[in-house]
This record gives C-alpha cells, sequence and structure tokens, in this order.
C-alpha cells in the first residue's frame, strides 16, 4: 500500500531502458519516501521478467499475463492500472513519455481523476503548504517539467489526488544498477481479474517497429544540426563529419520539423536528452528547449555563421563560420592529424 | 455513410518562434509579443475531417474550443479552410484549468453536441505539449481513442482503420466509432483558406462578437444561421463547478522559473584553416576523439 509503482514496457520480451531509467530514479524516490519500489509489467509470456527489473531495487513486481495484452492497446492496459490502483493505492505512479506512457497515463487518470503531470525533467520529494486553504503536506511528488515551449520551468504538484502521477522522457533519468543480487517478489495477476473481455476494442491489423537507426542517446560524440543547415541535403554532411569521428547525427526540433532529420534523431525537451563528451552544434541557434537537452555535454563546439546565436553562451568554443565551410575542414584536418 | 465529426481545437501562443522581446525584464512572459494561433496539430486533425468529409457525402464538422472569447478566431480560421461550424466553450469559472479540468469541461461539450461518429483533435498543443486532453476526454465518454494517428485509411461497417506514426515505427488499428483520434503532426499538412469560404464566413460572430451591433444588423444574423457561432458557459454544457477550473484540477503549479543557462567563457574561433587545424589538434591531444 501507499508504494511508488513503475509501468513497465515491453517489447519483444525486453523491458524498455526508459522503464529501467524510471526504476532507477524510482529506488532513490523510495527511499527517501520510506516505501516500496514496485513495477508493473503487462503482456504476454512473462515469465522471468523479473530477472531484468530485480537489479534496480525493485520490491514487488506485479505481472499481468494475456497474449492480448501484447501487443499494447489502451483500454485493456487501463483497466489492470486503474483496478490495481484502487487496490493497492501506490501514492506515486511514473511511466515513459513514449507512445505508449502518454496513451495510457492520461486514461488513467481521467478515470481516477488523479494529476499527471507529462515529460517531467526532474523528480524531487518536497512539502507544500496551501497557503489558501491553510493547509501543509509532506513528502509530496515535484513534478518539474518545461513548459510554455520549454521557456520557463514549472514545478507542479499534486496535493489531494492519488497516485501523483508523472511520465518522463527517454534519456532524461540515469539508469543504474542498484543491486545485481537484489531480490523481490512476484506477484503473478489473473487477468480476468483485471480486464474484461469487453476491454478489447481496438484491433492492431499491422505492426512494424525498427530497432531505432540511431543511437543518440548512448553516443559519446554527436554532431547535431539545426534549421541552419537548410536542407536535408546539407545534413549528408554532418553524417560524413559524423563517419570520420565515429558518431552519432541529432537535430533539433526545428530541423525535424522542417523535415531534415528522421525523429529519433531530435535532441532537447521534446526529443532526447544526451550527455556526450563532445558536442557539435552545426547551425543550431539554441533555443531553450534545446539546450536544455544537451546543456550538460562535457565538450561543446558552435558552429554558427550568427556570432549571436544564444547557443554560443554555453558553448566552449565557438567557430563563426559557415558550416558549408568549417565542417569540410574539421573532416581534412581530422584525417590529417589522426594516426 | 455521412459522418458527424467534431474536431477539438485549441488557440495557442506561437512558443515555437519565442524571440528576445516575448520575455519581459523580470523573466515572465509578455504574452502579448506572442501571436495566437490554430494549434498546429489541430490543424492536422481538420485535414484529416476534411478529408472525411470528402469520402464520405453529408458529412458535417463542428469545431469545438475551449478558452477565452476571441478563441472564435480559430472557429472562423476552420470554417475558411471547410468546416461546418463551431463552438467556443467559455466561462470564468473553466479558467486555471489543468488537462483533467478541461477534458471535462470539453467531454460535457461533446455530450452536448450528443450526435457524433468521430472526434479528432491534435495529440498535443504547442503551449503545454502534454498531449493528454484527447485520451482524458475519451476515457470521460467511455469510448476508445487512437492517439499518434498520421491518416485515416478508411471508415467501413462503424469501424475507422487508423495508421499511427510512433518512434520506432508503424501501427495500423481498427477501432469501433464512435471514438476519439488524435493527429500527430506527420500527417498531411491542412488545405489553406478558401476563398470562397472566406468571403462566405468573414462576418461569422460569437454572441459576444454580436455585442452593440444595431437591430438590422442582428437581424441579418438571424436570416443567416450559418454566421452564427455558439458560446457556451459552464451552465450550457451541465458541467459541474467542482470539477472545472483551477477547483476541478488535481495538479497545482507549485513554483514558476524562468530558465536561464550557465554561460561559459567561450574560445572564440573563426573558420581560417589554422584555427581549425589548432582545435582538432587540441581535441585529438585530450582524447576527446580519435
Amino acid at each position: 500500500m501507499n508504494n511508488l509503482i513503475v509501468y513497465c514496457e515491453i517489447e519483444d520480451g525486453i523491458i524498455a531502458d526508459v522503464s529501467l531509467e524510471l526504476l532507477t530514479k524510482g529506488r532513490s524516490l523510495a527511499n527517501q519516501l520510506n516505501c516500496k519500489l514496485e513495477a508493473l509489467v503487462i503482456g504476454s509470456n512473462l515469465d522471468g521478467v523479473e530477472k531484468q527489473v530485480f537489479p534496480y531495487g525493485v520490491d514487488t513486481v506485479y505481472t499481468v499475463d494475456d497474449p492480448r495484452l501484447y501487443p499494447y492497446t489502451s483500454i485493456p492496459h487501463t483497466s489492470v492500472l486503474v483496478n490495481l490502483f484502487k487496490e493497492q493505492k501506490p501514492q506515486v505512479c511514473l511511466m515513459g513519455a513514449t507512445s505508449i506512457g502518454r496513451d495510457l497515463g492520461p486514461r488513467v487518470s481521467s478515470s481516477l481523476h488523479s494529476g499527471l503531470t507529462a515529460d517531467c525533467t526532474s523528480l524531487e520529494i518536497g512539502p507544500h503548504e496551501d497557503k489558501k486553504n491553510n493547509k501543509t503536506y509532506e513528502n509530496l511528488l515535484y513534478q518539474i517539467r518545461p513548459a510554455f515551449g520549454g521557456n520557463i520551468v514549472a514545478t507542479i504538484v499534486n496535493p489531494e489526488c492519488r497516485p501523483q502521477m508523472a511520465t518522463v522522457r527517454e534519456g532524461v533519468m540515469k539508469k543504474e544498477v542498484y543491486d545485481p543480487n537484489y531480490k523481490g517478489e512476484v506477484v503473478k495477476l489473473d487477468p480476468k481479474k483485471y480486464v474484461a473481455d469487453t476491454d478489447f476494442v481496438v484491433e492492431v491489423i499491422d505492426r512494424q517497429m525498427e530497432k531505432s537507426k540511431a543511437n543518440i542517446k548512448g553516443a559519446s560524440i554527436i554532431v547535431a544540426g539545426g534549421y541552419g543547415m537548410g536542407s536535408k541535403e546539407n545534413f549528408d554532411m554532418l553524417f560524413d563529419l559524423a563517419a570520420t569521428l565515429g558518431a552519432e547525427v541529432g537535430a533539433s526540433r526545428a530541423a525535424v520539423d522542417a523535415g531534415f532529420a528522421e525523429h529519433d534523431r531530435q535532441i532537447g525537451q521534446t526529443g532526447v536528452t544526451v550527455r556526450p563528451k563532445l558536442y557539435i552544434a552545426c547551425g543550431i541557434s539554441g533555443q531553450i528547449q534545446h539546450i536544455a537537452g544537451m546543456q550538460d555535454s562535457s565538450i561543446i563546439i558552435s558552429i554558427n555563421s550568427d556570432p549571436n546565436a544564444p547557443i554560443n553562451t554555453i558553448a566552449d568554443y565557438v567557430i563563426t563560420g559557415t558550416v558549408e565551410e568549417v565542417v569540410p575542414k574539421l573532416i581534412k584536418y581530422y584525417k590529417k592529424n589522426s594516426k | 455513410m455521412s459522418l458527424k465529426i467534431v474536431v477539438l481545437a485549441k488557440q495557442v501562443p506561437d512558443t515555437r518562434n519565442v524571440g528576445k522581446d516575448a520575455m519581459k525584464e523580470d523573466g515572465t512572459i509578455n504574452r502579448a509579443a506572442l501571436p495566437a494561433i490554430f494549434n498546429p496539430e489541430d490543424l492536422n486533425a481538420l485535414e484529416q475531417a476534411l478529408q472525411l468529409k470528402e469520402q464520405n457525402p453529408g458529412s458535417t464538422i463542428t469545431l469545438l474550443t475551449m478558452g477565452p472569447p476571441r478563441a472564435a478566431e480559430i472557429i472562423r480560421e476552420g470554417l475558411f479552410r471547410g468546416a461546418d461550424g463551431g463552438i467556443v466553450l467559455t466561462d470564468r469559472a473553466f479558467a486555471g484549468a489543468d488537462t483533467l479540468a478541461t477534458s471535462y469541461a470539453l467531454s460535457c461539450a461533446v455530450r452536448k453536441i450528443k450526435d457524433f461518429d468521430i472526434i479528432l483533435g491534435g495529440r498535443q498543443a504547442i503551449d503545454g505539449d502534454t498531449a493528454q486532453v484527447g485520451p482524458q476526454v475519451a476515457e470521460k465518454l467511455g469510448i476508445p481513442q487512437v492517439t499518434y494517428a498520421e491518416q485515416i485509411l478508411k471508415i467501413e461497417n462503424g469501424k475507422a482503420t487508423v495508421k499511427r506514426r510512433l518512434e520506432r515505427g508503424v501501427e495500423t488499428v481498427v477501432v469501433p466509432l464512435p471514438a476519439v483520434i488524435t493527429v500527430n503532426g506527420s500527417a498531411d499538412e491542412c488545405r489553406p483558406r478558401n476563398a470562397k469560404l472566406i468571403q462566405r464566413y468573414k462576418y461569422a460572430k460569437t454572441p459576444s462578437e454580436k455585442q452593440g451591433l444595431s437591430e438590422e444588423c442582428l437581424k441579418l444574423y438571424e436570416e443567416r444561421p450559418a454566421l452564427n457561432l455558439y458560446e457556451w458557459s459552464v451552465n450550457d454544457v451541465d458541467a459541474d463547478l467542482d470539477q472545472v477550473g483551477l477547483a476541478g484540477s488535481p495538479t497545482k503549479v507549485k513554483a514558476v522559473q524562468n530558465v536561464v543557462f550557465q554561460a561559459k567563457e567561450s574560445k572564440q574561433l573563426t573558420a581560417a584553416d589554422s584555427e581549425i587545424e589548432e582545435l582538432v589538434k587540441e581535441l585529438i591531444a585530450n582524447h576527446t576523439i580519435g
């Protein structure tokens, strides 16, 4: 009762990285709240799935195993969460801000009338004073997220309603094993008690999932392009530089919106958060929402023809010049000087 | 089969192009500096509605928006592109609503519309980026949802076949109607305004916009029903006051901070060969690259 629960996404029998990241964060929050960390896995053929989550410090794994529960559809998964939460009354529920979490979370919150905050970039525990009603609350979840296109950061609390629900994007939290030998309890829930046959109204008739082409989250060097790249063709230059340096290619939201790069390369508050050892920003002006997703990079190089581009203020090296001129030179001198 | 389509839309500040004058000296947002626009993904949703209307003759599109009275601007914007009518859900009691209180109010309005086959809306609005209102409305109405839709492929035997665009691929689902479908920015762009429709609807007004008009003028509106846009209040949609606005919102904003990034001392370089080579050598020497 009153524990912290993480909804774990599963694809091809593998728990998603974003869920493991949330378990890592969930463990430290549960320690602060002095409650248990629980994981909920819903799908098909889940035997042994607990082995993937126990090392992250999970005390209880709930599994709901039914062939009809994979692939994910909204209403059956909603029913499991709603019925389980009515029974277990968790104080906090975390899920990935993915196409699943952002489909499921609002539906569950709407059914339970509990507050949900999307795309949190930070989660903390703290008190809250409601001056109007002269009430104080201890140990609330601070759900911290950018708002207004990333120009402000808001701290949201849900004083009265439970669970306090939040979604977090992949890559925002760090994934870290808590204890490789940690052992919790497995609770197999009977699907019939949680899902009605009438919940299965949406039929998935075709599914074509690819492994993510880009692995920008794990890359140690990122060459990222912005709207200033001007075209999809000009991005080829960045792929050349990336191939030379052993880097991945990333992009700003504006570049992705303009169709210069695929969505899974998007870096920023509405894309992936990255912390590489080298970040080369090419033609990126530096909207706050982009900077928030890469400011923790060890070294930042900004290549921009505008010497006053906002990104320059956080760069270690500012090269004032056009990308067309500078990028080929970087390739040339790298090839010349590396062994 | 003719369809009754409701499109949920929101008027939003254009947060995509926040210039330097958009932030005031004290770090708060200068809303006046940001133009109010039709939320981009809601336009993608409107386009899907217009395509359905073309494929299913006799269909009608009703736009529903919640906001201040000036949100009627986006209703007209929708009429100029082919929608048939619109409702502004507006009341002081709706102010301060979070996504849940918003979805409750919208679901009350949809219940009042009563007769609908499909509810379309953008996946998310650019001022909040939450993507929550669509699914929350679906749950409140007790109907299925399809989020991240890129294209409605067909409607047949009371079911819609919808292609979804997810992070790592595409999925095609069949959903029974009525249903809520939220549309991605990757879907077809909305068609431009139509000159004839602009002529037809440019004087379409809500009751608050008609205030102060002459008797004769109001009589002309009575004779032209298509030019009358609706405004609904809390009472009009039989909403429970405890569930709307700030009071009906479980989430509370505890604090708001302006975003300030720690500026670094940067090395300034030009594109000259010597400087680029020097930089590359330095990065190789300290094992950042290579």
